[in-house]
């Protein structure tokens, strides 16, 4: 480093600093050492300014033209501080590159793997479909009354169709003897809890559990889930079902579906309606095929016109309001989407079942 | 229920292959299951056996000669039945045969056995699929046509129809043939019932009754005198066969078939057994008993409806007679019942008796009184047919005041149009109607009044018309709609919301969400010290194991369950969340359903990997989550110290906003732990509950709160406390103090250099005007101010 001069600069004083300094410059290694250098060239008591700042001494002519070669020293030198400090970086990189070489193949730090369980899904999936066509989603209570569960839908006592779901009691010994207390074998009791309610129009879908006193196989669950829904006002028609049902297939399970609407029954329903859609593993061919049975269709949900004795139970206007309710498994659908084979995975609740959704 | 094609076929022409009337069978209501061939086989064909001798070289075997009518072939047979005369299933070679040593199904080839060429052969029921009978061969009857192809003979295809409760009719054949002719366009036809009829008429031979017209609306009888009791012919058990039933003796299978024909449950009883000739249709008496035909003797009671004689009951009236009236060997004159009886008095006998039958199968289901002469009628003529014996005069027939009148059900075209969106000609409409069976008559413009047919009990109003119209024309003729009127305001249910965001809050700080069945043991609640003996929760009436017997009160269980059965797997982490309901009973209503979140963390912190520590999930863990749930949910919590059997003692926690508890922290007690055998060192849990937290919801939206423009000033503090001290005692009085912004506890320390009963709490404290930069002078006073406080309030001292 030179010393501060107290002579007046000269061009060839300047000429002298810009080559030593720079001679210096290139022999630095670290940004640490480049900084002091800037320091003592550049900084306010470093060597230039030092040259600057004995212009004063000049005279006019002369502070002038050294003015102006000090002026250019110091954009030089600036220039070729910030050139040294790109080499090193560079130079540092590729250091590192080089010797801190990460072995790209060794697994990643593990994420968080919390998963919604699939039953979840499928019910959010379908009540989201339905809400895209104005439903709403409300839920009732999973331990309900027979009139409820039972009666409000035109299965009275003694009705041969109770056969169709058999139920849990609870043992609420009622005054009568028997029990009028269960866990719900549908989520349509809400059909007639919504409908008393309120007036229609109504549109709503209701998720939940349900409960069948029935023995578990590959296809049989006694406690699972179903997707019900309602929509009751004036002018509902048949075909609104269709068309909303179809809406709904299409959204669920793609547009190239083929759905098929046949005649089936529930005493709550008139007329009633089984809705399939074509097998999609075997496209609907059904030969030999374990999904569809052979028939080349799998049934995904009952439905229908809502019975007249359901909205006059709920005291409406039989003349003035119709509706339709349908209802569906969403395990049976989520069976169908991930090729799940025992519906029992379902809430056996095996972690390595569960973190495959 | 199964459906025989060549019985169908009897009634209703069917010109379409098998498996598309299964189609439009299904398609119209009545589900095809299975369509079963049986049969199908080439080159077998009804032979006779014109000769036997025996085998040169075989004492077993013999040598046969068989005739189609135009060739005859000798064949080597091993069967002890085989007889000369016998008509036979004959396979020719080239057949395809069950072979029983191959166990395959193979082409039959020329064979030598024991030196002798054999031409074919003569079939067993096993080679043929139809059964597995191989003690020997199968003798067709003297009648079956020899040369006739045996498929064309035997072969038959069987529907399997899985029917809805409503449909009774199509557990008919006639029933389902009605169907068949309404989809295909076809005419049924109704089988005969020509008898003639000779002696004493029957209102003169015995006195009937009905005392409780209430449970039986109509009843019929007719009288077979001098009948022979024996074996059914092979076509009726046959028939019987091929629907399922086993043929027992003539006259009983005659009333078998004819409910298998036309749904009417019939019974007979021997006349000769009748005491007086008296027969009384009522209520049975508090103590009467009756063996039924079953073996059994059953107690009854006057909910019971009994078909008596002078004395005694003789029979359960339509779910099962008497064995004091049956029909036996030696029986001569036999008094034939057709009755209708109540469907839902019937149901509950059977149900009490356990005892479902055929009978009760359809009469609980409510069949028309139209029917049962019919059915007496046509079952009369067929008993003469196959038991012989002489039909009294007339029937007996005592119809309730109730009436018998076929129910007439108004359809206009308006409600076809208002129901399906569509309108139906009306030319089409009177047509499926007729095809169906129902009469009609135009009552007004666009109205119809149609009578239902006596086979149908199930279409009671117009709605069903109009089901009955759109089903048979097919519900593809119907068009696809969306629904046209405006979209309700729909109230939100705010705890779903809340379940919602708690699940996916939980699910992306890494819990698992699992799903248990609510119904658990007492055994489980008390391992977990959650069962409380003076508040049992709900049982179930008829539970279907003992494990799952009561309605959970607590999730806790269930989810500490999922650790111990998944624990086994992996050395973790376990982080499992369920989000479902408690039950909690109400005196005289349904339970109160909680909606309640379980979570259980334990084992490793983080998935074994080569980069993270092995440190282990403890309560902090599950408080950490807890916090910033109601933290993002704008809950305000405090966290108390709390006392739960069911946690570690010193390390549970009660949570709450204000007054109010939202949940429960802890690690799970030591004993729990054990007793359900978790291998864990620790398990960390928490519940919240839903109700309380969205009470605690802050009522407003949130609201924006302007970024500070000033810079913040921090100091670091480091405090010596009692040990009893809580470290949010302490942050609570920070955070109050004026101009403290927010507090960062960063560490604790107990030990050297510190007092017994005393600790160091570490805290970063961050200071912040709104409304200038805060100078060094301000942030100190403040800061003295600070200590003055906390060592006037905790006894907190600056650590030297």
């Amino acid at each position: 480093m030179t010393e501060p001069s107290t002579q007046p600069p000269t061009a060839q004083s300047i000429d002298e600093l810009i080559g030593s300094a720079s001679a210096e410059l290139d022999t630095l290694a670290d940004l640490e050492a480049v900084d002091q250098w800037r320091v003592s060239y550049l900084g306010r008591r470093g060597s230039l300014t030092t040259v600057l700042r004995g212009l004063a001494s000049l005279d006019v002519e002369e502070r002038r033209t050294i003015g102006a070669l000090a002026n250019q020293a110091k954009n030089t030198l600036e220039e070729r501080l910030e050139e040294r400090v790109r080499q090193i970086n560079v130079a540092a990189l590729d250091l590192s590159a080089n010797q801190g070489r990460l072995d790209v193949t060794l697994p990643g730090r593990p994420a968080l793997g919390g998963r919604l369980h699939p039953t979840t899904k499928i019910v959010r999936e379908i009540c989201d479909a339905f809400v895209a066509m104005g439903f709403g989603v409300v839920e009732g209570p999973e331990v309900e009354w027979d009139h409820y569960n039972f009666e409000m839908l035109n299965i009275p006592k003694g009705h041969p169709a109770r056969d169709m779901w058999n139920t849990l009691w609870v043992d609420n010994q009622d005054p009568s003897g028997g029990s009028n207390m269960l866990l719900r074998t549908h989520t349509s009791p809400m059909q007639a809890r919504v409908m008393e309610g309120r007036e229609p129009p109504i549109r709503v879908v209701v998720p939940g559990k349900c409960y069948r006193y029935e023995a578990t196989d590959a296809t049989h669950e006694w406690h699972f889930y179903q997707v019900e829904g309602l929509a009751v006002g004036e002018g509902i028609t048949f075909a609104d079902l269709k068309g909303t049902l179809y809406e709904f297939a299409r959204r669920m399970f793609g547009e190239e579906r083929k759905i098929r609407f046949r005649c089936d029954y529930f005493p709550f329903v008139e007329p009633g309606v089984d809705m399939s859609i074509d097998c999609f593993a075997c496209d609907g061919d059904g030969e030999g095929c374990r999904i569809c049975r052979d028939s080349g269709w799998i049934e995904i949900m009952g439905a229908g016109m809502i019975h007249p004795k359901v909205l006059e139970g709920v005291g409406y206007d039989t003349e003035k309001y119709t509706g339709f309710a349908f209802g569906m498994g969403p395990e049976r659908i989520a069976m169908l989407k991930y090729g799940i084979d025992d519906i029992r995975h379902f809430y056996a609740n095996d972690l390595r079942f569960l973190r495959q959704f | 229920m199964r459906l025989p094609l060549s019985w169908l076929k009897q009634y209703v022409d069917v010109d379409i292959p098998a498996q598309e009337l299964a189609h439009r069978l299904t398609m119209a209501g009545i589900e095809v299951g299975e369509v079963e061939v049986i049969g199908g086989w080439n080159e077998v064909f009804v032979g006779q056996v014109t000769d036997v001798r025996p085998h040169p070289n075989a004492d077993r075997l013999r040598l046969c000669v068989v005739t189609t009518g135009t060739e005859e072939m000798e064949v080597v047979c091993g069967a002890p039945n085989v007889a000369t005369g016998l008509k036979v299933c004959f396979a020719k070679i080239g057949a395809n045969l069950y072979n029983t040593h191959t166990e395959r199904h193979e082409p039959l080839a020329v064979a030598k056995i024991r030196g002798v060429e054999s031409q074919g052969m003569i079939c067993s029921g096993l080679e043929l699929g139809l059964g597995d009978d191989h003690s020997g061969i199968i003798e067709l009857p003297e009648d079956a046509p020899t040369g006739a192809l045996l498929n064309d003979y035997l072969g038959d295809t069987v529907l399997d129809l899985e029917l809805t409760p409503n449909r009774l009719d199509c557990l008919s054949i006639l029933g389902v043939a009605h169907e068949v002719a309404a989809l295909t366009g076809k005419k049924v036809k109704e089988p005969v019932a020509d008898y003639k009829e000779s002696g004493a008429p029957i209102i003169e031979q015995i006195n009937i009754s009905v005392a409780n017209p209430e449970l039986c609306r109509r009843y019929t009888a007719s009288l077979i005198q001098g009948v022979k009791i024996g074996p059914s012919p092979q076509w009726l058990q046959d028939r019987l066969t091929s629907a399922g039933l086993r043929p027992i003796s003539n006259v009983v299978d005659v009333t078998n078939f004819v409910m298998l024909e036309y749904n009417q449950p019939l019974h007979s009883f021997d006349f000769d057994l009748i005491k007086d000739a008296t027969i009384i249709v009522r209520r049975a008496k508090p103590s009467e008993t009756l063996t039924t035909l079953d073996g059994a003797e059953r107690k009854l009671s006057a909910e019971n409806l009994v078909i008596a004689d002078a004395n005694d009951p003789i029979g359960l009236g339509g779910v099962i007679g008497g064995a004091n009236s049956e029909i036996s060997d030696g029986t001569v004159n036999v008094l034939l019942e057709a009755a209708t009886f109540n469907g839902s008095n019937n149901r509950e006998t059977a149900q009490s008796m356990e005892l479902r039958t055929e009978a009760t199968l359809r009469f609980e289901k409510g069949l028309r009184p139209e029917l049962a002469p019919i059915a007496l009628r046509r079952a009369t003529a067929l008993i003469q047919e196959v038991a012989g014996g002489t039909v009294a005069p007339g029937i007996v027939d005592i119809i309730s005041d109730e009436g018998i009148d076929a129910p007439v059900v108004p359809l206009t075209s308006e409600k076809i149009k208002r129901m399906l969106g569509m309108e139906v000609p009306a030319k089409q409409v009177e047509e499926t109607l007729d095809a169906l069976g129902f009469t009609w008559e135009s009552a007004s413009k666009g109205e119809l009044k149609v009578t239902v047919p006596y086979w149908r009990n199930d279409v009671n109003i117009e709605e069903d018309l109009v089901e009955e119209v759109v089903r048979t024309i097919g519900y593809d003729a119907v068009p696809t709609t969306m629904l046209s009127s405006p979209i309700p305001f729909q109230q939100p249910m705010p705890i779903m919301g809340l379940r919602d965001q708690i699940k996916d809050l939980l699910a992306a700080a890494g819990i698992q969400e699992v799903i248990n069945y609510p119904l658990v043991t007492l055994e489980q609640l008390e391992q977990v010290e959650q069962l409380d003996q003076l508040a049992l929760p709900l049982r179930m009436a008829n539970p279907m194991s003992s494990d799952r017997e009561y309605l959970r009160t607590t999730l806790r269980a269930s989810v500490l369950a999922n650790l111990a059965s998944n624990q086994g797997h992996s050395a973790g982490p376990f982080r499992l969340f369920e989000a479902g309901r408690t039950f909690h009973p109400r005196k005289g209503d349904l339970p109160e359903e909680h909606e309640t979140i379980a979570v259980v963390l334990a084992g490793l912190r983080h998935e074994p990997s080569w980069l993270e520590d092995e440190s282990l999930l403890d309560f902090y863990d599950a408080k950490g989550v807890v916090e910033s749930v109601l933290e993002r949910l704008g809950v305000a919590a405090t966290y108390e110290s709390a006392d739960d059997l069911g946690f570690h003692p010193g390390r549970c926690a009660v949570i709450k906003a204000d007054k109010a508890v939202l949940g429960m922290v802890g690690e799970i007690h030591p004993a729990v732990k054990e007793r359900l055998s978790l291998n864990q060192p620790q398990v960390a849990a928490f519940e919240l509950y839903l109700a309380p937290i969205l009470a605690a919801l802050p009522s407003s939206q949130r609201q924006f709160e302007p970024l500070p423009i000033y810079p913040s000033a921090t100091r670091d503090l480091a405090l010596v406390v009692p040990s009893d001290v809580t470290a949010g005692r302490v942050t609570q009085l920070i955070l109050r103090h004026r101009g403290i912004d927010r507090v960062e506890l960063f560490d604790i320390y107990a030990g050297e250099n510190i007092d017994a009963g005393s600790k160091s709490l570490a805290f970063h404290v961050y200071f912040q005007a709104r409304d200038r930069t805060l100078t060094n002078e301000e942030v100190n006073r403040s800061l003295d101010g600070l200590l003055r406080t906390l060592e006037r309030e905790l006894n907190a001292i600056l650590r030297a």
